[in-house]
């Protein structure tokens, strides 16, 4: 039983938390996608700018003798959300729209964005220095022990706040779609954007609602994950991979598609790299004596783990390259 | 006086001129059918009247006003509604969604204009909830035709309405469209099953190379011994 608790904390726990990272970053790439058809390579470094976002008002706030019972951080979500929907709206004019306006390719977009992750990345490190950043300035990092008469369930604030916010905003983000006349001309430019054209659907407005949503799910995601971990220049440029890898598992341009495929990344990642040998061992007793079990029994050693995610998007692309959910939803 | 009317419109893609002068002319409340054979310019005209191409040469002239190379939105806003040829409908919408979308720059409530498109087709009510790419060739074009008429269109521009659907469909969808007719709008659609669709067209526009080759009312055409010989097979 204590293994089975280990195996929830290390694996499960840690599993949900980087998948809810990876959906919300993949909703906003594909919607990204369906709306203006190409691959935004720089929406990793949206989410870092949103996390840098939160730090830098959280240490203003500070500094100004300000305090709250919880992480300003994460009280200050709505603003940061905000702040980067309007920051991700500003990138779309000035490098992606001109761009459009002169009828460039997808591909010219897709190397565009490239240069924008350059450029945050240079700009990040200009203004925030190279180094890692406690995002914890008024309260610490609250940890939960959840009691189950044998080995505790730990789970950090930052972790519950997380999930619970993936799972409204899925919500939200599914409400919107279905019930909204701005949601359904979103699903209808990503079906068929020359008659959403025909029928008079505005296609500025559309746009702007996807960097909307792609940049306030953005924020959210780098900033949760900086106080998981900590804020770094390259917090979401490296998991880059594993949200186009979800992407793309969960068919380009479908969200609910990219919400289970972050799930399913996220969790076979932390799965591959955890150690079996901690669930196999109360077993030893029951094994003949030859029968001993290894030390380490994970899939991938962990400085691997990155591997795992590359790994699904090749055979994804080569079994399966229209992703898992072809032709539902979206 | 003339709801719609080209004259002498020359109109193309990038650099190759399709429409090399061409004239078309419809009361309102006419039926208008263009036909001719593949390739002839048949549905450049349809979008060059819905701004979609660029008119280098000539004009349109819409209920005494000029809409020359005016933007799409700018002609719904006037009452315009066009149904292209192919892709027609949002396959992954319901039937109710597409026709809401086709609503889209309403602000008004339209739940009776809803009724009334549901009225005219009525198969399309049983399946308003399914994706419309789930639909029957003869279904998605009531789809597409019930989208265009969420606008209370004055002007429907309909892109073979009937294209690839089996004759029991095609005379289902020409009823349908003369009950459109019968209720005021002016039709300007293009066809490939040229007899039938001259048989209820108040004016036929015989088209080839993008100039006009026969012009006269569809049942004039219909006799004619040489239009029947050269465009509608014998
Ligand atoms: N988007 C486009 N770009 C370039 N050329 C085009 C385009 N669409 C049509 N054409 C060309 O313009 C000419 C006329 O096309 P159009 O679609 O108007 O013909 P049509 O009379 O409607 O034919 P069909 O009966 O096959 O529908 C054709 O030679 C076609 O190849
Ligand atoms: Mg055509």
């Amino acid at each position: 039983m204590n293994e089975l608790i280990f195996f929830v904390n290390k694996g499960l726990v840690g599993g949900l938390v980087i998948g809810s990272i990876y959906a919300l970053g993949a909703v906003g790439v594909t919607l990204i996608f369906g709306i203006l058809r190409f691959a935004h390579f720089a929406h990793g470094d949206v989410m870092t700018a949103g996390a840098f976002f939160a730090y830098a008002l959280a240490a203003l706030l500070t500094a100004f003798g300000f305090s709250a019972p919880l992480p300003l951080a994460i009280l200050l979500l709505p603003v940061v959300m905000a702040a980067t929907a309007v920051f991700a709206i500003g990138i779309d004019r000035v490098f992606y729209e001109p761009l459009r306006a002169r009828g460039a390719r997808p591909v010219v977009l897709v190397m565009a964005s490239i240069g924008v992750t350059l450029m945050l990345q240079g700009l990040i490190r200009l203004i925030g220095g190279t180094g890692a950043r406690d995002m914890y300035l008024n309260a610490p990092k609250a940890i939960y022990r959840i009691p189950t008469g044998f080995r505790d369930i730990v789970i950090t604030q930052p972790q519950v706040i997380l999930i619970a916010l993936t799972i409204a905003s899925v919500v939200a983000l599914h409400l919107f779609l279905t019930r909204s006349r701005l949601g359904k001309a979103m699903r209808a430019v990503s079906d068929n954007p020359d008659l959403a054209r025909v029928t008079g659907i505005s296609l500025k407005t559309v746009t702007k609602a996807t960097w909307i949503i792609g940049g306030s799910l953005a924020a959210l995601a780098g900033t949760m994950l900086a106080m998981d971990v900590t804020l770094k220049p390259d917090l979401a440029y490296n998991i880059l991979l594993p949200i186009f890898a979800a992407t793309i598992l969960g068919g380009i341009g479908q969200p609910y598609g990219a919400v289970a495929g972050g799930y399913l990344v996220g969790l076979s990642e932390t799965l591959a790299v955890f150690n079996f040998s901690v669930l196999l061992r109360p077993l030893q007793p029951i094994l003949p004596a030859s029968w001993e079990i290894p030390a380490n029994l994970s899939f991938v050693p962990t400085e691997y783990r990155l591997v795992v995610p590359f790994f699904i998007l090749v055979v994804v692309l080569i079994y399966r390259p229209t992703g898992i959910f072809k032709g539902r939803v979206f | 006086m003339s709801l719609i009317s080209l004259s002498q419109v020359e109109a193309g893609y990038g650099g190759a001129s399709i429409l090399n002068g061409v004239d078309l002319e419809l009361n309102a409340g006419e039926i208008g059918v263009i036909v001719g054979p593949n390739g002839a310019g048949k549905s450049t005209m349809l979008k060059a009247m819905f701004g979609l191409v660029k008119i280098s040469q000539g004009t349109v002239i819409f209920d005494g006003e000029d809409i020359t190379n005016l933007a799409p939105e700018n002609l719904s806003r006037r009452g315009i509604a066009f149904v292209p040829q192919e892709n027609n409908v949002f396959r992954t919408l319901t039937v109710h969604e597409n026709l809401e979308m086709g609503a889209y720059v309403r602000r008004d409530d339209y739940s009776a204009l809803l009724d009334r498109v549901y009225d005219i087709f009525p198969p399309l009510k049983a399946k308003r909830n399914q994706p419309a790419g789930e639909l029957s060739g003869g279904q998605r074009q009531m789809v597409a035709v019930g989208r265009a008429l969420m606008i209370e269109p004055r002007l429907i521009l309909l892109d073979e309405p009937t294209a690839g659907l089996s004759p029991l469909f095609m005379s289902e969808i020409f009823d349908r469209i003369l009950a459109i007719n019968a209720t005021g709008v002016t039709v300007a659609m293009v066809e490939q099953n040229a007899r039938q669709a001259l048989a209820i067209a108040h004016k036929g526009f015989v088209l080839a190379q993008g100039r006009n080759r026969f012009t006269d009312s569809g049942s004039a055409l219909l006799a004619d011994p040489e239009v029947a010989k050269s465009f509608l097979g014998g």
